[in-house]
């Protein structure tokens, strides 16, 4: 036997063989690169993209916050606060910040706004961008507001206009196009508009029952040393009920979010990519089943089981490395367009730059996935006999036992991949198992499709139609790979279509029906509620619940103080519940929103000294800890008032009307200072601008929000998100058509050679494209419905237990996607079998 | 002529299971070939000619028996040591030609000696291909080629390694009557030169009596084990 080492065939001859190879089959191995190539481009340029994001915050990090600590509250902050800060040098400035609603004289126009009221110095970091510039210090001395530009847009205004905010009328200084910290999503939902705080007191707005938010900006004097704010000053604000910020906890939180979302776009471009995969393996499964004589006849020749496989796994990864490198340069292009794309989500132009990290993780990811996927197809290659040279229908017939192996390897990349990307390894779980989910639908939708096409052929049906038929089943055939990946493409797509439904129905469902409410309005003082049911009354417009609220803050729970409980470290009662201004109304029954769990709904006190029991949302058994029976102190701005939990209710808080965590009985809070609520319902647009516009005039306190403006916030925010949603979806569509395009020049051989046969025969070219046309038809008609059914699927799960409502999809926009989809199959499956109709059969088969 | 037996047969049996049954195409079959000889394996379609030529090249496992091949017993020889037994000693000629088509014909001739780590595998490619009369279609594809051409390349790679035996299964059976006598030439002509071994398997009983033996198959059974009048 001769030495082993004599022999020895080095990496160099592998890498010649798969080289020389290769040049013959160029085409079709630029083909399984083309499947990677948009899911890795994704993938780089999210990352990319991902990597400049924390770049930015790391480097504007105060501009996010605006000062170096930030102090807030929901009641007004103590001098000991301002004392302290003064004497460690600290410049100070202060906000309060609530929603009101806003009056333009020049069109009579309203809406309900977020207003911050600034003191000059503030930002310390960053600027605001308005147009005109506006100098802070003239703003801050003048009667000037900065009004979000958006806003000034929807009511045609500008700057040199007014705006009157509660009693005062303001010249409106200049347009507010960015603000340190915001992004362009936050201010559509809550508009902006900034007003010296100083002229606070003048508006009338700060009155019982005004959500306000108090802040303190602080910026530390240039020699301080950061270990006095971790040792002395983060210590002392943790003991108080302020929340505070200060630039390292928001460059995490900002950090957070964002990795959020970078980490959920990556996840979708990893679906493009594992589609991209799904297509590899299709396409190296035919190439390689074409290559087994040749593998065989390397064996013949002395060639080992592994040396066979190594050339064939070099041109694997060798083409995943390529098809890599072009995805993450094309990835490095995209991320161009994604500041554009983010800039509404982003508080901060982001500036992109080649990011190595992303671009290297990009490659290795690539490579990577079209090995394991390949893998299966290349490990069997190993196992093929010498014999196949000499009798090719030989079958080896040793169990697969390499599926399994495979298989488990793709979950391991899959799971390990989204736990990269989400730093979750439970939400890495569900992705896995989601994907596995659909994957695993739609196999099983090919198989069945292939299973009943066989077990019910109509054997005497037209020539055209066995023949198209067949196609689906026969060996080779493209009836999985494609339902794969065009059915998961058009799921994703149709999946958004029918969320962003979902969502906008909800919201006119909460309010649909005759007696339902669709305008709220809130912030009313007791002396104003009999003169604003009167202006109901002349608008017409029913009032359909008046609610009296009265805030109070928890005192003791079970016996114990708050303050005990905020420092007992084992204690499981949340912190949100302890710290919260509670906003509770009194009533003697429960409305149509509410259903009773445990316990009795006390209707009235009628006495005095009688003991109170509370009604409670369901969740405070779980965050308060607390059971029927229990006792629960409240502070009624500066009264102690005892009560006992008396009932928990499950609360459908998605409905547009008042509800409560916490009921009193009737009886208790009748004399307590409170503001109200009022519900009513309009029934045109313009009767509801001139309510709205007469209760500003009238309550300049009052805010009002009504459906149309939920409807339309809603509508902006979707828009954005799902431009970015379709913008990610277009790479699992784009690489599914990719897919598509490659599957079937791939198997273009055989569909060629079997078209010129029945050429031969006697086939006229109507038939032929008849054939064509029905098979690509029924693939691209049974893929696009597999995942429109999915989507439908995944819709009516999302409604049944996210929104609490049903699905009313839209069905003639996914007749299109239905459409479009099937269309564009034909079109290129069509495109495929041109060359045979044209040409002499002998011709295209010498070709 | 030595008397050396490069090629040992005994008791060769080859069962397929086909689901609950077995089906024997190879049945106890046992010869001897002595080095530079030639041999041929004849018999109808079914009796076990191809089955027994993959056993003696060592393509395939048998189900009981031995095969030694220039003194080296394949019965407990793992795969890869199997490819290099053929890739030292074995040259193979098939019907079908089974050229890389991906590879030029100067390239597929080259495949066993690279295989062997063999540097002069160009010069002697060459050779060879000037050898088999081709010496200007070096650089073409097998599509290129006519079939008598591409079996001309398939010599030529079958000799490449100057195997001591070399196994020809049905070299002629893809050609016209004129190109087939042309190739039984060359092919008898270079072993003749190289001293070396050929078994072929063949249904031309005109090709099998310029061997110097031809065996006869019959059912999976050796029928007969004759000298040809070529010998004598």
């Amino acid at each position: 036997m001769a030495n082993q080492n004599d022999r020895r065939i080095g990496l160099s001859w592998l890498f010649k063989m798969a080289w020389r190879d290769s040049r013959r089959n160029t085409g079709r191995l630029v083909l399984f690169m083309s499947s990677i190539v948009l899911g890795i481009g994704a993938l780089v340029a999210i990352n990319s993209f991902g990597d400049n994001l924390n770049d930015q915050i790391e480097g504007e990090a105060k501009e996010l916050l605006g000062a170096d600590l930030e102090v807030k509250s929901r009641t007004p902050i103590g001098d000991e606060v301002r004392e302290r800060f003064d004497s460690l040098g600290f410049a100070m400035s202060e906000e309060m910040a609530f929603s009101s609603m806003v009056y333009f004289p020049k069109n009579a126009g309203t809406r309900l706004v977020y207003v911050r009221a600034v003191e000059d110095g503030f930002p310390y970091y960053g600027d605001f961008e308005t147009a005109p510039q506006a100098n802070s210090k003239e703003f801050t001395t003048g009667q000037n507001a900065l009004v979000d530009q958006t806003l000034l847009l929807q009511f045609d205004a500008a700057p040199g206009d007014s705006v009157k905010i509660g009693e005062l009328t303001f010249n409106v200084a200049a347009s507010v196009l960015k603000v340190p910290g915001q992004s362009a999503i936050t201010t559509t939902v809550a508009p902006p508009v900034f007003i010296p705080l100083r002229l606070m007191d003048k508006t009338g707005l700060n009155q019982l029952g005004s959500r306000m938010e108090y802040k303190i900006y602080a910026k530390y004097p240039d020699d301080f040393d950061p270990k006095v704010f971790e040792e002395f000053i983060a210590p002392w604000l943790e003991d108080t009920e302020y929340r505070f910020d200060d630039v390292a906890e928001r460059k995490e939180e900002v950090g957070d979010t964002y990795a959020d979302l970078t980490g959920f776009l990556a996840l979708t471009a990893f679906i493009a990519l594992i589609l991209g995969c799904l297509g590899v393996a299709g396409s190296v499964h035919i190439y390689l089943k074409e290559k087994v004589a040749s593998v065989a006849v390397l064996r013949c020749l002395g060639a080992s089981g592994k040396q066979a496989m190594g050339i064939f796994l070099i041109q694997v990864v060798g083409m995943g490395f390529i098809g890599s490198s072009i995805g993450a340069l094309l990835g490095a292009s995209f991320q161009a367009f994604l500041p554009g794309l983010f800039a509404d989500f982003v508080p901060f132009d982001v500036e992109m730059q080649m990011s190595w990290l992303a671009i290297a993780q990009g490659v290795a990811i690539g490579v990577v996935a079209s090995l394991l996927f390949a893998l299966l197809s290349l490990l069997r290659l190993q196992k093929i006999s010498p014999l196949k040279a000499i009798r090719a229908s030989f079958e080896t017939t040793e169990p697969d036992r390499y599926r399994v192996i495979v298989g488990s390897l793709i979950l391991i990349f899959v799971y390990a991949f989204a736990w990269f990307q989400l730093s979750d390894a439970w939400r890495a779980l569900v992705f896995t198992i989601g994907i596995v989910g659909s994957f695993a639908i739609l196999a099983g939708v090919a198989q069945a499709i292939i299973y009943f096409v066989r077990r019910f052929f109509p054997t005497g049906s037209s020539f055209v139609l066995r023949q198209g038929l067949a196609n689906l089943y026969r060996p080779n055939n493209q009836t999985l790979i494609l339902v794969v990946t065009i059915g998961l493409g058009t799921a994703l797509i149709s999946t958004l279509f029918i969320s962003q439904n979902l969502l906008i129905d909800k919201v006119q469902v909460s309010s649909s029906g005759d007696d339902r409410p669709n305008m709220v309005l809130f912030d009313i003082q007791t002396d104003q509620i009999a003169q604003l049911n009167e202006l109901a009354k002349t608008y017409e417009m029913p009032v359909l619940n008046q609610v009296p609220i009265v805030t109070m803050r928890l005192h003791s729970l079970k016996g114990r103080g708050v303050e005990e409980l905020r420092a007992d470290t084992t204690s499981d009662v949340r912190h949100w519940v302890l710290n919260r201004e509670y906003r509770v109304s009194y009533r003697d029954s429960m409305t149509d929103s509410e259903t009773l769990l445990e316990g009795k709904w006390q209707r009235k006190v009628d006495n005095p000294g009688d003991s109170i029991f509370i009604s409670l949302d369901e969740r405070l058994i779980d965050d308060m800890k607390v059971e029927l029976g229990d006792e629960i102190a409240f502070n009624v701005q500066g009264a102690i008032i005892k009560t006992y939990v008396g009932s928990f209710r499950e609360i459908d808080w998605q409905r547009m009307q008042t509800n409560f965590l916490v009921m009193f009985p009737e009886g208790v809070l009748e004399k307590a200072p409170k503001f109200h609520v009022l519900l009513t319902r309009f029934e045109s647009g313009e009767q509801s601008a001139t309510f709205q516009q007469k209760v500003v005039e009238n309550f300049p306190n009052i805010s009002v929000i009504d459906l149309q403006l939920v409807l339309a916030t809603v509508d902006a925010v979707l828009a954005k998100v799902s431009f970015v949603i379709r913008f990610m979806a277009f790479f699992s569509i784009f690489t599914g058509i990719l897919v598509l395009i490659g599957s079937l020049l791939i198997s273009k051989y055989q569909r060629v050679r079997e078209s010129v046969l029945l050429r031969t025969l006697g086939a006229q070219k109507h038939h032929i494209l008849k054939i064509n046309t029905l098979e690509y038809f029924l693939l691209g008609s049974l893929a696009s419905l597999s995942g429109i059914i999915i989507a439908l699927i995944a819709g009516a799960l999302l409604a049944w237990f996210s929104f609490d409502t049903t699905m009313s999809p839209d069905f003639p926009i996914l007749g299109l996607v239905y459409v479009s989809i099937t269309a564009l199959t034909v079109l290129i499956g069509l495109s495929n079998s041109s060359s045979v109709l044209g040409k002499p059969p002998l011709e295209v088969l010498r070709s | 002529m030595s008397e050396e037996i490069i090629l040992s047969v005994r008791e060769l049996t080859k069962t397929y299971a086909s689901g609950s049954r077995s089906l024997t195409v190879l049945n106890a079959v046992s010869f001897d070939v002595k080095k530079g000889s030639t041999c041929a394996v004849v018999g109808p379609s079914g009796s076990g000619k191809t089955t027994l030529l993959g056993l003696c090249a060592g393509l395939d496992k048998p189900s009981s028996g031995s095969v030694s091949l220039n003194g080296v017993v394949l019965d407990d020889l793992t795969e890869d040591e199997k490819a290099e037994v053929r890739n030292r000693h074995v040259g193979f000629i098939f019907q079908s030609f089974n050229l890389m088509p991906t590879l030029t014909a100067l390239e597929n001739i080259m495949i066993p000696m690279e295989l062997r780590g063999n540097r002069d595998a160009k010069a002697r490619a060459l050779e060879l291909l000037e050898t088999v009369g081709l010496a200007d279609r070096g650089k073409h594809y097998p599509a290129q080629l006519s079939g008598g051409e591409q079996q001309r390349i398939s010599i030529a790679r079958a000799f490449a390694n100057k195997p001591s035996i070399l196994f020809a299964d049905e070299p002629t059976g893809n050609l016209d009557g004129e190109t087939g006598a042309a190739i039984e030439d060359l092919i008898f002509e270079l072993n003749r030169d190289a001293g070396t071994t050929l078994v072929l398997v063949t249904h031309d009983l005109e090709l099998a009596n310029k061997t110097d033996r031809v065996i006869t198959m019959k059912n999976g059974k050796l029928h007969t084990d004759k000298a040809t009048e070529a010998a004598i």
